[in-house]
């Protein structure tokens, strides 16, 4: 996959050197998030909606909902749909037209991680069983483009579920009334599934990464922790990875994972 | 002299002996800005000093640009703008062997660079005279092209400042790329940080002055 690089190679030695001492561009330790900001209920449609801001990283997330038919193999149980834009203003990398494949790759972890976890309490989005359930829509909007926008896209995902309330339904006219917003929320459980990506440049390991850093990464793991439990994983790009680099990969997204999700927790109440 | 901020499509001012300058164009007796930018009035000519959009390039500009095709007799650039730039062969100051041009240059490096002339036929470029070529190492980096008079300063007083307390080599670009050479990466970042400091304030009056206050303010 051709990608497109907007860091000269220059300047990428000079982050390659930086590294290795153990420092980057932006004053951080390698290991460090950049300062996370959360903005509620940025949209007046949707049901539940923030814009997240990890340094000059920024998108939306909202989350609203729909009835329909549930699928035939859990009857029982509502849906959930996630879907990821990268929307050309926020990057010179993105272009309009269909999703490519780092949009695609983008929605499909925040949805991996957000199904598998169990963090929707999806039995209990069951209206009648066999012909109508709640699905859950999370559009992903990125609207700056600073490097990390995958671990921006989760935290604004479980931000919003959070803040989400379900609109009133209609059993008997069968319509959902979405003008009439009730105190119900989305059944959550208490598995949080918090996706830090580790991004390995060169020999060095490091998360949050800028623009810059991302352009070099050489390959990227990103996974989805809820108290101590991976629920999802997903590696990207070409290098390899050896066993004692992938163990401590683990031992810094689960660091990492319980330092965000306080924050998350901190920021929306 | 006061100057406004004005937007395209905005009436600067109105008047019959008004002469429409850089970015603006004069319809019924009416001067309107084609740019967004800072309007100033001088003399009766009305101009505007656009603070965003891309470069526009000029003959005699100096730029930095990545080289982005090979041909059989020169190298495509870009520069940023809107049109890809060419380096001759007939522009390097050696010798070329034709079918070994990625030893002079490759895919992706970068180069600093004079433009030489603008035509029908494109932009052409030069590294023919001292100070030009390939850029082996160092922090390059962009700005917004429209704030490089700014870095610069008068005669170089605003860019000689930032080299003086850093100690790093600058070269800055017309085409808004900024090159830094310096002794250690943590000279180049505080070169780098001056820079952006310099483009954030590039709005106001005595920025010289607020310059040398910065470097006060955040020692290394």
């Amino acid at each position: 996959m051709d990608k497109v690089r907007t860091t000269f190679e220059v300047t990428g030695e000079r982050i390659r050197r930086y590294l290795e001492e153990g420092k980057r561009f932006d004053g951080r330790t390698p290991f460090e998030f950049r300062d996370i900001t959360i903005e509620k209920n940025v949209s007046k449609k949707a049901e539940g909606s923030v814009r997240v801001r990890i340094g000059k990283t920024e998108v939306i997330v909202g989350v609203k909902m729909g009835v329909s038919e549930p699928y035939s193999d859990s009857p029982t149980k509502g849906n959930l749909m996630v879907t990821a834009e990268m929307l050309p203003l926020s990057s010179p990398r993105f272009e309009i037209g269909p999703p490519k494949f780092e949009a695609i790759e983008l929605g499909r972890v925040t949805d991996r991680g957000l199904r598998e976890s169990g963090f929707i309490d999806l039995e209990k989005l069951c209206i009648i069983e066999g012909e109508k359930v709640w699905t859950v829509f999370v559009d992903v909007y990125s609207i700056n483009d600073d490097g990390n926008l995958m671990d921006a896209a989760t935290i604004g995902s479980i931000a919003a579920l959070k803040l989400a309330r379900l609109p009133k339904y209609d059993r008997k006219e069968k319509k959902v009334l979405f003008d009439e917003l009730t105190e119900e929320r989305i059944p959550l459980t208490e598995k949080v599934p918090v996706a830090i990506s580790v991004h390995k440049i060169g020999p060095s390991l490091l998360i949050d990464p800028t623009r810059e850093e991302e352009d070099l990464s050489e390959c990227r793991v990103t996974i989805s922790f809820n108290k101590g439990i991976i629920s999802s994983l997903q590696k990207s790009e070409s290098a390899a990875l050896e066993i004692d680099e992938m163990k401590k990969i683990f031992e810094i997204a689960e660091k990492a994972s319980e330092d965000v999700l306080k924050q998350i927790e901190k920021k929306i109440k | 002299m006061d100057r406004k901020v004005v937007i395209p499509g905005e009436i600067i001012a109105e008047g019959e002996d008004l002469l429409p300058g850089e970015h603006t164009e004069k319809i019924d007796g009416k001067v309107i800005s084609l740019r967004y930018g800072l309007a100033e009035e001088q003399n009766s000519l009305v101009k505007v000093i656009p603070l965003s959009g891309v470069y526009s390039p000029r003959r005699g500009n100096v730029v930095i640009g990545k080289i982005e095709n090979l041909t059989n007799n020169g190298w495509v650039v870009d520069i940023g703008s809107a049109d890809s730039a060419f380096l001759s062969l007939m522009e390097v100051p050696r010798y070329v062997n034709k079918d070994a041009m990625e030893e002079v240059f490759k895919i992706d490096e970068l180069l600093i660079a004079k433009i030489w002339s603008i035509g029908k036929r494109g932009i052409d470029l030069s590294i023919k005279s001292r100070g030009y070529g390939k850029i082996e190492e160092g922090m390059v980096f962009s700005v917004n092209s429209n704030k490089v008079p700014r870095i610069i300063g008068k005669e170089g007083s605003m860019i000689n400042i930032i080299k003086e307390k850093t100690g790093c080599e600058i070269d800055v670009a017309q085409n808004g790329y900024v090159w830094i050479t310096g002794p250690s990466i943590d000279d180049e970042l505080y070169a780098k940080k001056a820079i952006n400091f310099v483009t954030e304030k590039s709005f106001i009056h005595g920025l010289t002055d607020e310059v040398t206050k910065w470097f006060d303010e955040n020692k290394k």
